[in-house]
Order: structure tokens, then sequence, then C-alpha cells
């Protein structure tokens, strides 16, 4: 039986490394996946509404 | 019907409550093994009475329901981080004279005021007090514009707001009356950890139940490093504080971890205390105030994502290179190095997003003495970022190590990077939460953007100097193997960097007074915004 320390340690130069580098690479793929664009563009204008009240309170 | 009742019965438990933790307190005092307990159990009494006598003059009253965005405590926290601000930088300015001219560690004042209490009172006031509440402060106001949701949780933001100040009041009245654990930027005491836990898990509860309710589909990415800003700062503060406390009436505690694990607990919670207080948490500002004062959007959002994930991802790895040539295994101090430098990479990527928001716009930069303190902010991010990795590397390190160099890095980022945003964050807040047409003086603006920006130049400069000088004559050896300088000798040689970087802490806390009195007149003398439209809400 492992102890623990080695048993962590395993996992993390192993597997969960492997993981998370995935994980990161398929962060940056989905940021550049087709048709992105339009959603970034609104998402990035988002500051520059609802600034005085929240959405809904306008007349 | 049944919701009055509820109400009253809130009401009714709120006071329970208070009135439980005045009596409870005031047993405490009476038992406190210590003065830093006593005073503390003291306060905590005054203030639950307080708190008692001001809900049960509230009973009965018929409660308002208020629409809109929440900005009380975000007015508060403006003027508080203003106030925060000067007070740390008056501290940090007094200890550097203390350390150039020792007299000013008083006889009469030993044990109090002398450079080793003042220390971590400076550090934490400028970055609890100051940072954190502009932190705080800032959240509110951004996480209800890009949500375009009023604050989640009703009156729990006052109880996030008041109860990190009185974090903030524990904190540093504890360090002069000799409360401390002795770790760097975590020196409260237990029962002061335990509350900033309780006032943190709301924070959470606020700022996530606020993103539940949004009204836009996606999540803007201030908020993304607002959020793990939150989570992470609460996972470090929790784990870095695990001690036992000798007693309940006394303020002393022993930690659980001993030996190379507490320092490396120690160092993985001081490391991402800079990664996610001073960084994480200063980008969310950064990628709000900076577009909106530019007045357009973030030059690349996915940019802005990458940064944020390779960010998060890299820095929990980077605090070993804090430890390097300890009990701590090679390994680790490899690891720790390597992240960081990898770091280079999304804290230029996040710098170059900032700057290049400006493209298209420079001419503002000639015009706009506020859009100048954020630029010149974003530079200093990107230098102390350079810098850090750099003294990351083992080699390095052999030199720069417990010399003024580090103090040097320290400052560039924390006057520079997280002084500069917030400094922009507050002139941009004023005018809008006080509903004026702008600030009262732009004049006075590039008057505190150059002191300060002289003062951190000295500051770093003369911090450079000192500490490769320091370094150079700590390893000087002579032919036969003796070192050649005593410590004495490197503390008389640095006298006039002391002097010079002092000075830069008067120019810069000068500039930080300007900024007070601007933001003070804006409130009481600026012009407010005409109302064109009817002022009447109409109902929904």
């Amino acid at each position: 039986m492992m102890d623990t320390y080695s048993l962590m340690r395993l996992f993390a130069d192993s597997w969960v490394l492997l993981a998370m580098f995935l994980f990161f690479l398929g962060v940056v793929f989905w940021a550049f996946r087709p048709g992105s664009r339009e959603i970034h563009e609104d998402t990035a204008s988002i500051p520059f509404r609802h600034e005085d009240k929240p959405a809904g309170d306008r007349d | 019907m049944t919701k009055t009742k509820g109400r009253k019965m809130w009401d009714y438990l709120k006071l329970v409550v208070y009135g439980l933790i005045a009596v409870l307190a005031a047993i405490a005092a009476s038992y406190a093994r210590d003065l830093a307990y006593g005073v503390h159990a003291i306060l905590v009494t005054l203030i639950a009475t307080g708190l008692f006598v001001y809900s049960l003059k509230k009973v009965g009253e018929p409660k308002v329901v208020e629409t809109g965005y929440m900005d009380g405590p975000v007015r508060v926290g403006v003027a508080l981080t203003a106030f925060w601000g000067a007070v740390g930088f008056l501290v940090g300015t007094f200890i550097a004279f203390q350390l150039a001219f020792p007299q000013l560690n008083f006889g009469w004042a030993e044990g109090y005021l002398n450079f080793g209490r003042l220390r971590p009172l400076h550090t934490s006031a400028v970055i609890f007090a100051f940072g954190g509440t502009a932190l705080i402060t800032s959240s509110f106001y951004i996480v209800q514009r890009t949500c375009g949701a009023r604050l989640w949780g009703g009156n729990l933001a006052w109880f996030v707001f008041w109860g990190y100040q009185i974090v903030i009041l524990l904190a540093a009245t504890g360090y002069l009356l000799g409360a401390t654990q002795s770790k760097e930027y975590a020196e409260p005491e237990w029962y002061t950890d335990l509350w900033l836990t309780v006032v943190w898990v709301a924070y959470l509860l606020v700022f996530l139940g606020t993103l539940m309710k949004r009204k836009e589909p996606h999540i803007y990415v201030a908020n993304w490093f607002y959020l793990s800003f939150i989570v992470t700062i609460a996972m470090l503060h929790v784990v870095n504080n695990l001690a036992m406390p000798v007693s309940i009436f006394g303020s002393k505690s022993v930690q659980l971890f001993s030996g190379v694990q507490d320092a490396m607990t120690q160092w993985w919670y001081g490391h991402n205390a800079v990664g996610f207080f001073l960084t994480a948490g200063f980008l969310g500002m950064m990628y709000y105030f900076v577009p909106k004062q530019a007045e357009r959007p973030v030059f690349s959002y996915k940019l802005s994502i990458i940064h944020f994930w390779a960010l998060i991802f890299l820095y929990i790895w980077a605090g070993p290179h804090h430890l390097h040539y300890t009990a701590l295994p090679d390994w680790a101090g490899t690891l720790g190095m390597v992240f960081s430098i990898i770091l280079w990479m999304p804290s230029w990527g996040g710098m170059i997003n900032g700057l290049m928001t400006l493209s298209g716009a420079w001419d503002k930069l000639r015009t706009d003495p506020i859009i100048r303190m954020m630029v010149v902010s974003i530079g200093f991010y990107g230098m102390s970022t350079f810098e850090g990795p750099m003294m990351s590397i083992r080699a390095v390190n052999a030199l720069s190590h417990y010399t003024d160099w580090t103090i040097g890095h320290v400052h560039s980022g924390a006057l520079g990077w997280n002084g500069m945003i917030t400094f922009g964050a507050l002139y941009f807040l004023t005018p809008k939460l006080w509903n004026r047409t702008g600030l009262y003086s732009l004049r006075l603006v590039s008057w505190h953007f150059w002191l300060a920006t002289i003062g951190i130049v000295l500051y770093a400069s003369s911090m450079w100097v000192t500490g490769i000088l320091e370094g150079l004559m700590w390893r000087e050896v002579d032919a036969q193997g003796f070192l050649v300088n005593s410590f004495a000798d490197t503390v008389s040689a640095k006298f006039p960097m002391y002097v010079v970087r002092g000075l830069g802490g008067v120019l810069f806390l000068s500039g930080a007074l300007i900024m007070c009195y601007n933001l003070v007149m804006t409130v009481l003398r600026a012009p407010a915004i005409e109302a064109d439209a009817p002022a009447a809400a109409p109902a929904e």
C-alpha cells in the first residue's frame, strides 16, 4: 500500500496533469470554435448596456 | 400577511443574536488572557451593542422594497478605499523612514509603534484594507452592471461590506497589541480568521446569487476573474490558517502544520494571495474599467478567455519559488520556478489585451489623465510580471532573495499596478455614483498621476540599487574565502537609498491625498447631472 504522498504525487505527474492540460487545450479550442465571433462580440459589449438600471427596469 | 410576520420574526431574531453576541463578548472580555483578546472582545461588545440599539429602533418600521442597482455599499466602499489607501501609504512612508532613521522607533511607543509592529499594519492596510475594500466595492458595482441585475441577497451585501471592515479593525488593532500568528500576509489570529471565513462565504453567496439571476446570457470576463479571486482566497485562507487556539479566551494559537510543510503551505498561500487577490481580482477591474473609460470593448475577448484559464491554471503552482535553498525539496522549487516562468505568457497576453483596448483611441492619452493612469497601471502589471518570473529563477534568486530588490519588486506591482488601477477606478466611479457630470478637477488628477508615477520610479529604482548592492555585499568573499562585509556594513551602505525610497513614498502619499481631496470636492461641488427624464419611475 502506497502512502498518501506517493499516491498523490503519482496522480499529479501523470493522469491529472494530462487531464488538466487537455482541459486547457479544450478551452483554447472552444474559444476559437467556429461561430464564436458573434457571441464574443456580443459578450464584450456587455459593459455598455444596463449602466444605470437593471435589465427590465427600463421604461 | 405571512411575509410581514416573517419580517417581524427576522427582526426579533436579529435582536436576539446581537444581544447574545454582546453578552458573550463581554464575558469573554472579563476572562481575557491577553491584552489583544481583551480589547477585541470589548470592541465586539461595543459593535454588537450598537447594532442591537440600531435594530431595536428599526423594529416595526415598514420595509421598502428597493429596486434598481444596490449602490449603497459601493458608495461607502469608494470612500473607505480612498481612506484606507491614505492610511496604508502613510504608515508605509513612516516605516520607510524608520528604516532610514531608527530614532523614529520611539522609546515611549516601544512594543506598539516600532517597525516590527507597524510593518504588518502597513502591508495589511494596503493589501487587505485598501485593496480588499477596492475589490469588494468594484465587484459589487461591476457584477450588477454586467449582469443587468440588482445584488442578490438584500442586506447580505451590507453584511459582507461591514463584516470585512470588522476584519480590518480586528487585524489592525491586533498587530499593534501583539496578536499575530507570524505568517506573512496571514497574520490575524484564529478568531479573526474564523470571522473572515463567515464573511467570505457570504461574499461568495452574494456574488454567485447575482450571477445566477443575470439578465445577460453570458458571464462577462471581469466576473470570471472576480469569481476565481473569491473562490481561491476562500480555499487559501482556510488551509493556511488551520490552527488550534491555546484557549478560547486568548488570542494565541498553534499551527497545525510544522516545519517545511508549514513553510510550503504559507507560500502556496502567500504567492496565490498575490496571484488571486492582487492579480485576478484587479484584472476583473481592468477588464471593466479600461473598456468603459476608453469607450470601446476589450481588444480581444478570445484572448481574455485564454488569459483567464492560463492564469488560474499556472499561478497556483508558483508558490515554491519563495523557498529556494531551503529544506523544500529541489524538485518542488524547480516546479514553482518553471510555472512562474510560463506565467510570463498569460500575464503579457493580459497586458497586451488591456493596452490594445486603446487601439484607435490613443489620442485619449493626451486628454484623459484617468486613462493615462490605467495605461501606466497595465504597464506596471507587465513590468512586475516580467521581473517576478526572472527573480524566481534559482540563480537570480540566490542574489535577490532576502534583499530589498524583493521589496522593490512588490512595490512596483502594488503601487504601480494595484494602486494605479484602483485610483483609475475611484476616479471613474465617484462621478457615476454621486450623479455628477464629471470630476471636480482633471488638473488635480494629472498632479496625482505625476506624483504617483515619480514616487514609484524613485521607490523601485532605489530598491534595485540597494537590493543588488546588498546581495553582492553579502556574498563577497576574500582570497581566503572569508566574508568581507558584516551585516551592519550593508545597512550603512544602504542609507542614501533608504532616504530616496522614503521620498518616493512621500510623493506617492501626497498624490493619494490630492485624490482624496478631489473625490470629496467632486461629491460636494461638481455639478449634478440634470435629469431630463421625468423623475418618477413608472410602475412595473
